[in-house]
């Protein structure tokens, strides 16, 4: 389970989400990014598998994946290969 | 925002000029939890030349020194000789690296000087538009090259290992944990680490050398274009030695920890221990 | 120049306690650095200025700094500033075409505002040139070398004294002002030995560690996350390359730093001129034989010519046997030397010059420094007297230039 944000001024739409969470949980959303391309969203996010590769791929540092029973240690979970 | 990205990033100066999906984010990702990692982020400071890939460490909240085109690591070896017990990280391209700073590059192999480099590929020179680089694959169309390029692309770590760089490794942004490992591994190693990163250029690269525009293919193609090298298939006749010479046929590239020798002595280190056994005592350098 | 001559303004000599020692101008420079606290040096050799690095790559390593020969004299100029970066005080000594390779990173620091010193003792050119020869080409790369519109701080030595003295005065006015400082020798003050005085101990020069008192940039490693960047910036480092506005205010800003302290940075020597009709305008090596032609015309008489150095008298007159049947006694001429060659001392010179008639430029060049004289002291007559080739001009040559023209000639008949 966790939290799932995605920062609407740092993406730039590129899409590499959509294709890399292995959960297939982000979806294109029709809110505007501030590049002026859609934002993506996460779904089902207690489907979320924290293997935190959307945070290590998204160029722009635009999502954040938070534990959801730790709030404080959002974003620095150690990962295995 | 993500969490670590905010605590490294000068948020005021984004966004960054990176094009939508370009690599060099993943890249800044990556080293910044290397650094995060050893937690040694007061001691470490970035250099980095000219091009796409030398604005990465531009955005961190660190000691950076964006310096001119191909000279990184002539400032990041005056750099380091001035506060030896310091992590330099050197952000380069590779045309910053492998052409107008070749010379720099191959003397500060041979020297073995401690400095951790991080040379980010894309095949391409981005900033300028789309021109051939030395690591432009053979036949490919870019803007100078509308023929297809005749050169034959340089391989930045096969020089690297020849000339005595002493940790040489090759991960795609497709891998990012090797790559923050690595990138770890380099800045704790003594003496000269050589970590090149193949990286997408979707816009620049995309459609000539890639043959898509899409980031996320791109990786893909990263991750299924490139085999994992292991130390026995430097070994003639074996059979590991066979199977890469069967991957290499089929076009794919070898990626992983090449080398990683602790024996060679770090540049500074020969300095010392020449001085030490001449007998030499000299004054503390001070600060 | 002797330690006797007047000066109109300029350093102080160095207040501790010195020492009477003989040395080649290039290791003057070597000692000149180590004494002003230079603690990384950077070079790669190149004739006639080898004898700095030579030095330095003992020295250097001794007195507790690092020393390292590069692959380049691109990557050594880029290495001191790196190094500089870390908190070393660092410099760098070349010739011709190495200072040519130098230039980007003179532009590199001029705009990130880092102070170095960097030593071209000057060779004949173009490209490679005459090695082993002396000239005075450079005078004008040392001021437009780089591409781009900055101010820089140029010192041309005269002596192996001055080589010392300017060295310290380098570090001095590059830490004051944070930039790059030249020092602007010639193979024949880098060559020469003279007896000098130098320093007992460490001379100290405060290091400038932050930028300036807008900008909260400091030297690396010590929590400013200083970002030092090549594109125009902010007072963070932030680019400004973009903005058209605030590029040009920085751009002024640089300019001002120099242009508004040029009283501070001024340094000019006179000799004779309270009562001269005759300016010789002079630097570097070539001020030596204006001094000569100077005490030869009004007599004043030279111990070391006359009784130690018969030969040097030998060649001063050699060639010139108009001198010995010439009485040059009523030219009133006086020497204008010029220390600190750029920023260009307009207003200075038009004050020292004010009283003169005529004004003559030897330089070992095609006449170029004559040209920045000619555009301040517009309303008199300047005389440029170039000479190229690697000699220098003797003061015969010299003084038979003012006769020629003042018109003033008086043949006294053969006094042999």
């Amino acid at each position: 389970m966790a939290i799932i944000t995605v920062d609407k001024t740092c993406c730039k739409g590129c899409d590499i989400c959509f294709s890399i969470c292995p959960k297939k949980l982000f979806v294109p959303s029709k809110t505007r990014n501030s590049y002026g391309t859609n934002l993506p969203e996460a779904r089902n996010q207690e489907d979320c598998i924290l293997c935190g590769m959307c945070e290590r791929l998204c160029p722009d540092g635009a999502i954040n994946v938070i534990r959801s029973e730790d709030t404080k240690t959002g974003g620095e979970e150690k990962h295995e290969d | 925002m993500n969490k670590l990205y905010e605590s490294y990033i000068k948020t005021d100066s984004l966004p960054t000029l990176f094009c939508p999906g370009c690599g060099n984010g993943i890249v800044q990702i990556a080293a910044a939890r290397a650094i995060e990692s050893l937690g040694c982020r007061r001691e470490t400071a970035c250099v980095s030349g000219i091009g796409c890939s030398s604005w990465i460490p531009c955005y961190y909240k660190l000691d950076v020194m964006h310096t001119l085109h191909g000279r990184a690591l002539a400032f990041a070896t005056g750099l380091k000789l001035a506060s030896p017990d310091k992590n330099i990280i050197v952000f380069t391209g590779d045309g910053d690296c492998l052409a107008i700073g070749g010379n720099h590059f191959l003397h500060a192999c041979a020297r073995n000087i401690d400095i951790t480099v991080v040379m980010v590929n894309n095949y391409i020179y981005g900033m300028t538009g789309g021109q051939k680089s030395p690591t432009t694959p053979l036949k490919a169309v870019t803007k100078t090259s509308p023929f297809g390029s005749v050169d034959k692309p340089m391989d930045g770590c096969a020089l690297a290992m020849t000339l005595g760089a002493s940790y040489v490794a090759r991960w795609t942004t497709a891998h990012p944990v090797q790559l923050e490992k690595a990138i770890a591994q380099g800045v704790k190693h003594k003496g000269f680490s050589f970590i090149e990163v193949l990286s997408q250029c979707p816009v620049q690269a995309g459609s000539n050398i890639h043959g898509t525009k899409d980031a996320a293919t791109i990786l893909e193609k990263y991750r299924t274009g490139t085999y994992l090298w292991k130390p026995s298939m430097a070994m003639t006749g074996s059979p590991e030695a066979a199977e890469a010479e069967i991957l290499e046929a089929q076009g794919k590239t070898k990626i992983g920890l090449f080398k990683n020798d602790e024996e060679i002595e770090e540049y500074i280190a020969k300095v010392e221990d020449k001085l030490a056994d001449k007998g030499i005592e000299r004054p503390e350098m001070e600060k | 120049m002797e330690a006797s001559n007047p000066k109109d303004t300029g350093q102080n000599p160095p207040e501790k306690e010195n020492i009477k020692i003989v040395l080649q101008g290039n290791e003057a420079c070597a000692k000149g650095a180590l004494h002003a606290g230079c603690r990384f040096f950077a070079g790669y050799p190149i004739t006639p200025s080898t004898e700095i690095i030579e030095m330095l790559s003992e020295e250097m390593l001794l007195a507790g700094g690092a020393f390292i020969q590069m692959e380049d004299e691109i990557a050594s100029a880029c290495a001191i500033i790196g190094a500089r970066w870390g908190g070393k005080k660092a410099m760098t000594a070349t010739s011709g075409p190495g200072y040519t390779l130098m230039q980007e990173a003179i532009g590199y620091a001029a705009v990130t505002e880092t102070p170095i010193v960097i030593v071209n003792i000057q060779r004949g050119g173009p490209s490679t040139g005459q090695p082993t020869m002396s000239s005075q080409h450079d005078i004008y790369q040392a001021r437009y070398g780089s591409h781009g519109d900055y101010q820089i701080v140029v010192l041309a030595p005269s002596s192996v004294q001055e080589m010392y003295d300017f060295t310290v005065r380098a570090f001095e006015l590059s830490e004051r002002f944070r930039t790059p400082v030249i020092l602007l020798g010639d193979e024949i003050i880098g060559h020469m030995r003279e007896k000098i005085s130098v320093s007992s101990g460490p001379i100290e020069i405060a290091p400038a560690k932050i930028v300036s008192a807008a900008s909260p940039q400091k030297d690396f490693f010590m929590g400013a996350n200083s970002m030092v960047e090549g594109q125009l910036h902010d007072e963070y480092g932030r680019r400004i390359g973009h903005l058209a506005q605030k590029s040009g205010d920085f751009l002024q800003r640089l300019d001002r730093k120099i242009l508004d302290n040029i009283d501070e940075i001024t340094s000019i020597d006179t000799f004779c001129m309270d009562d001269a009709d005759v300016a010789i305008v002079a630097y570097g090596s070539v001020a030596r034989p204006s001094m000569n032609a100077i005490k030869l015309a009004r007599g004043i008489k030279d111990d070391r010519i006359s009784t130690k150095f018969k030969i040097v008298r030998d060649v001063i007159t050699k060639g010139v046997p108009k001198t010995l049947r010439t009485d040059y006694s009523h030219l009133k001429v006086g020497l204008i030397k010029i220390n600190t060659v750029w920023p260009f001392p307009e207003e200075q010179l038009v004050r020292l010059a004010a009283n003169v008639d005529i004004v003559i430029v030897p330089e070992m060049n095609v006449g170029k420094y004559c040209r920045e004289v000619e555009r301040v002291l517009c309303g008199k007559r300047v005389v440029s007297m170039p000479k190229s080739g690697g000699d220098i001009h003797t003061p015969g040559e010299i003084l038979d230039r003012i006769v020629e023209e003042t018109g003033l000639k008086q043949e006294v008949g053969d006094r042999e």
